[in-house]
């Protein structure tokens, strides 16, 4: 804005009328603002969608549409978890499917003829819109300032905490449950302060949407309990928090129960305990309230504490006996992994092995945050010295939030509302005191200036000492640096999330770029090439085995029936499938019939130093194979004698004969000169030993980078050998054989 | 019981000991209740001791008789060092039974007769709900589905009519500023139609 429009706001900024226009212009602006600048991915690429997790929503989606709704709903996929597939309509959180169906319908009805996937790809943009101004509905609830719903608003729409899992195209679950969690906690704090039913019937359905769309909806059963509850302690009931946690507990427990997924949990499982817990409690507490109104007397608090705190104590042991008992589920692996970071490796290696579940590193809250990450601190203080009960809710969220954050990378998607909303308070407070335009001068000064009638104050120094000299943040040089630091922070702040976005989330993953030395792009498309081929070239029931990350992508690109995929349900499955991987062909290939494998895909980034391939996730798939047969797979065995994990000569005869490794190296010695084969990933060369055998599959596709190699299990030999001497056979080494096998013990000494 | 009334003895023959405020409050708790007691069904005054006595036992430890009587000697003797928080604790059920007949006549003076049939609904919903809940645990939980609704239901719609009761009720006016009694009605009927709806699509 220039400085002419600027003063021209000042003017007309004080009609009411006029700085509600000003706000809706202001808000689109953001959301358009959001909207594009998750759009680097289409533009640098294509309209794709990215990922993993995306390629099932997005197959689930196309099925929606094409089959109806409650076809869907009864959805039993067969081409999945071969040979068991999995009740598809009962197991995903549904909510995102059905939003973009219902867009998608929508916009034909309008006769708008779109596409579904364009629909899916910029679903996520679109919500981020809104989320923005969820956001700034949420921060006006905290603070009369409205600049500051503003600043938390465009803080929402380009954080990189939030962009990174909303950029067009990335169409997972997480797209849409951002935007419910940030209204959902919008509605709650509305129905708190009014104290209104309706408002937490409100509050329920976007809670039930919530839990139709995302299984984090488990952060927010679990924040509003701890927000009551805190509440409660610091001894602010009201009847106000009566009405809106009952209210909002008894529509949204029932509305999350209407999810097939969900069903019983609620009811069930610890995760909801606290919610039942403490709307249990709370109508002891408005019971005793009662009573207390009706009987004012100061021994009855006694009891009445005595009273409340002895039953709360009660219902607490009863929850643990009925956890101990089995009438609850205890914890969800997932949860534990949460109190005690290290749990998940020793316990559950599916989970530990996902890059998302990893503790965060200190260095990404800033990546992710930037300067939003310092200003925290400072909102929470500001929320302290108002501390009305909405402010009691952003300390909660704040420290649940940022505990969390640092235990899961993938959480600090809900800790980045709340940093944007501290942020924006902090922020708003500092400009707001900084740039008033008129300063109010002190009583004293007023005062000292009328009787001395002298502006001047620096030359009178006996009356500096007993006057409050014109100093401080009222003074303009003060105002100057600190609103110019501020926005020099802004303009930075902005900086860095577009650079963020454009270089860190941008990219499908599907796709790969990179640079060629003249600078220019070179897309590398080894993925949707193999998919591609898997679509031409085999049978359309042809099973397809490969590590579970890209079960889902073979299943939207190449419509394959896969053996496992991201939705890791199975593990025993998953184990069989990292024990064909692990062991040697021999007991490999049993397996492989037994599950009627057809295809074996490998990613294999040797060639081009693509890092994420499946000899770095190999270990992955020992642990959790060695999980449900430790004495078949050793991990250990995969180490060298000092422990190293390598891929060149000096690996272990175990990992030589693995499958997973033939398959990656196989004939890649020709592509180099002799006794030059390298691997670019790990950095070593190979052994020059023509590289490793494969009898029982072979090779039937690699891509043109080398990232995607697919195998063909072969059939049973035709003469009844084993697959090891047929292609010895094959290769022309039956003399050999001959002579090995041959009855050379004619003297005996 | 002698060790009761030995105690009821000498936590009331404190008076003329040093801590004479705490004697006051005990005194005058008894005093409460003989004034209250012929409202109820008039017991003659040694019984309000007994019970006096009885509950000095029970209230510190909040366990059964049996084992108070077992503590008797340990409170008596400690009766004279900590005495006053002992009459202190003494005194609640003191106040429970003056609760009880204070808010009975509170609730039949002061409760408007339309909150009285909210009353009444809630005290229904409450009953259907335990029949259910008894249900449940005698006869097995086979229909889960249906159970939970129903249940939920009752309970839904309790802490609805409770809600409901709350707002309309004079004495929070200040708490809402914003609900009016027709607005807290608008909404219990809202929310009413969505819990319902809920539940009749999880019945099955």
């Amino acid at each position: 804005m220039s400085a002419d429009s600027l003063e021209r706001l000042a003017v007309a900024g004080k009609g009411d009328s006029t700085r509600t226009l000003l706000r809706v212009i202001i808000l689109l602006l953001i959301a358009g603002a959001a909207i594009s600048s998750r759009l680097f991915s289409v533009i640098r690429f294509e309209s794709i969608i990215h990922e993993f997790d995306p390629w099932f929503n997005f197959r689930a989606t196309k099925y929606l549409v094409a089959n109806g709704f409650y076809k869907f709903w009864d959805w039993f996929d067969d081409r999945t978890w071969h040979p068991l597939g999995r009740v598809t309509g009962g197991t995903l959180y549904p909510g995102l499917m059905v939003t973009s169906g219902v867009i998608y319908h929508a916009l034909r009805a309008l006769s708008i003829p779109v596409d579904i996937r364009n629909v899916c790809v910029l679903l996520a943009p679109a919500f981020s819109g809104l989320t923005a101004y969820a956001a700034y509905l949420l921060t006006n609830e905290m603070t009369p300032s409205s600049s500051a719903g503003l600043l938390a608003a465009i803080f929402m729409g380009i954080a990189p905490g939030y962009i990174s899992r909303s950029v067009a195209g990335s169409y997972d679950n997480e797209a849409i449950a951002i935007f419910l969690l940030v209204f959902t906690f919008y509605l709650w704090i509305k129905a708190l302060k009014l104290g209104s039913m309706l408002w937490g019937a409100l509050c329920a359905l976007f809670y039930g949407y919530m839990v139709a769309s995302w299984g984090g909806y488990a952060f927010i059963t679990c924040l509003l309990p701890l927000h009551a509850f805190v509440l409660i302690c610091m001894g602010r009931y009201s009847t106000r928090l009566y009405v809106s946690y009952t209210s909002w507990y008894a529509l949204g427990t029932l509305a999350s129960m209407q999810i097939p997924f969900v069903g019983f949990l609620p009811v069930k499982t610890s995760e909801h305990m606290p919610a039942l817990g403490i709307f249990g409690f709370l109508q002891l507490l408005a019971f005793l309230d009662y009573v207390r109104s009706a009987i004012p007397s100061r021994q009855f608090q006694t009891f009445l504490w005595v009273f409340a705190g002895s039953v709360f104590g009660v219902g607490l042991t009863g929850l643990v006996v009925a956890t101990s008992a089995g009438y609850i589920a205890p914890w969800g692996g997932r949860f534990y992994s949460l109190w005690d970071t290290g749990y998940a490796k020793i316990h559950i290696p599916i989970i530990a092995s996902v890059s998302e579940h990893q503790p965060t590193a200190w260095p990404a809250f800033f990546f992710d945050l930037n300067m939003l990450i310092w200003l925290l601190p400072a909102g929470v203080y500001l929320c302290f010295q108002k501390l009305a009960d909405e402010h009691v809710f952003v300390i909660v969220y704040a420290l649940f939030g940022s505990y969390f954050a640092g235990v899961m990378v993938r959480l600090m998607l809900t800790l980045t509302p709340v940093v944007c909303v501290a942020a924006a308070i902090a922020l708003s407070t500092i400009l707001d005191t900084y740039l008033k335009a008129k300063s109010p001068i002190p009583e004293e000064h007023l005062v000292e200036e009328s009787s001395d009638s002298t502006p001047k104050k620096a030359s009178k120094s006996g009356l500096r000492a007993s006057s409050k000299p014109y100093i401080g943040i009222y003074a303009t040089f003060s105002k100057v640096t600190v609103a110019g630091a501020m926005t020099a922070y802004l303009l930075l702040f902005v900086a860095h999330c577009t650079w963020v976005t454009s270089n860190a989330y941008s990219s499908p993953s599907v796709v790969l770029a990179s640079r060629m030395p003249d600078g220019s792009q070179h897309i590398i498309d080894d993925y949707r090439e193999a998919y591609q081929w898997l679509r031409q070239n085999t049978k359309d029931d042809a099973k397809i085995m490969s590590w579970w990350d890209y079960g889902y992508q073979i299943g939207g690109m190449a419509d394959r029936p896969t053996l496992v995929d991201n939705n890791t349900w199975n593990n025993t499955h998953i184990a069989t499938v990292g024990k064909a991987m692990a062991s040697r062909e021999e007991v490999s290939y049993p397996i492989m019939r037994q599950h009627e494998v057809d295809y074996i895909l490998v990613v294999f980034g040797g060639l081009l130093g693509y890092s994420g391939d499946d000899i770095n996730k190999f270990l992955w798939m020992v642990r959790i194979a060695e999980g449900i047969w430790p004495d078949e797979v050793k991990e250990r065995e995969f180490f060298t004698p000092r422990g190293e994990y390598r891929v060149d000569a000096g690996a272990t005869d175990t990992m030589k004969n693995s499958l997973m490794y033939k398959m990656s190296y196989h004939n890649y010695n020709n592509l180099f000169p002799p006794g030059q084969a390298q691997d670019r990933v790990r950095g070593v060369r190979l052994p020059d030993d023509g590289g490793p055998v494969l009898n029982s599959i072979e090779e039937a596709f690699t891509s043109e980078n080398w990232i995607i190699r697919i195998y063909k299990v072969k059939d049973l030999d035709n003469l009844g050998r084993d697959h090891a001497s047929a292609s010895a056979f094959e290769r022309g080494q039956k003399k050999k054989k001959v002579i090995k096998k041959g009855p050379r013990v004619l003297r005996v000494d | 019981m002698a060790g009761k009334r030995k105690n009821a003895a000498a936590a009331r023959g404190v008076s003329p000991s040093p801590s004479g405020t705490a004697s006051t409050t005990s005194a005058s708790a008894a005093t409460v209740t003989t004034k209250v007691a012929p409202k109820e069904s008039a017991p003659p005054i040694a019984t309000t001791t007994n019970v006096f006595a009885t509950s000095t036992q029970i209230e510190p430890t909040t366990t059964t008789t049996s084992t108070s009587t077992s503590t008797t000697p340990k409170s008596s003797g400690a009766s004279k060092s900590s005495s006053s928080s002992i009459v202190d604790k003494g005194a609640l059920p003191q106040a429970w039974n003056k609760v009880f007949s204070n808010l009975l006549t509170h609730y039949q003076d002061t409760t408007p007769q339309r909150t009285k049939l909210l009353d009444a609904f809630m005290a229904f919903l409450v009953v259907v709900g335990g029949l259910q809940f008894l249900y449940c645990v005698l006869a097995g939980n086979y229909p889960f589905n249906a159970f939970l609704s129903g249940f939920s239901a009752t309970v839904g719609q309790f802490v609805l009519t409770a809600s409901l009761r709350i707002q309309t009720t004079e004495a929070n006016k200040g708490d809402f500023p914003s609900v009016s009694p027709e607005r807290a009605f608008a909404d219990y009927l809202v929310c009413s139609l969505i819990l319902h709806f809920f539940c009749v699509n999880f019945i099955n």
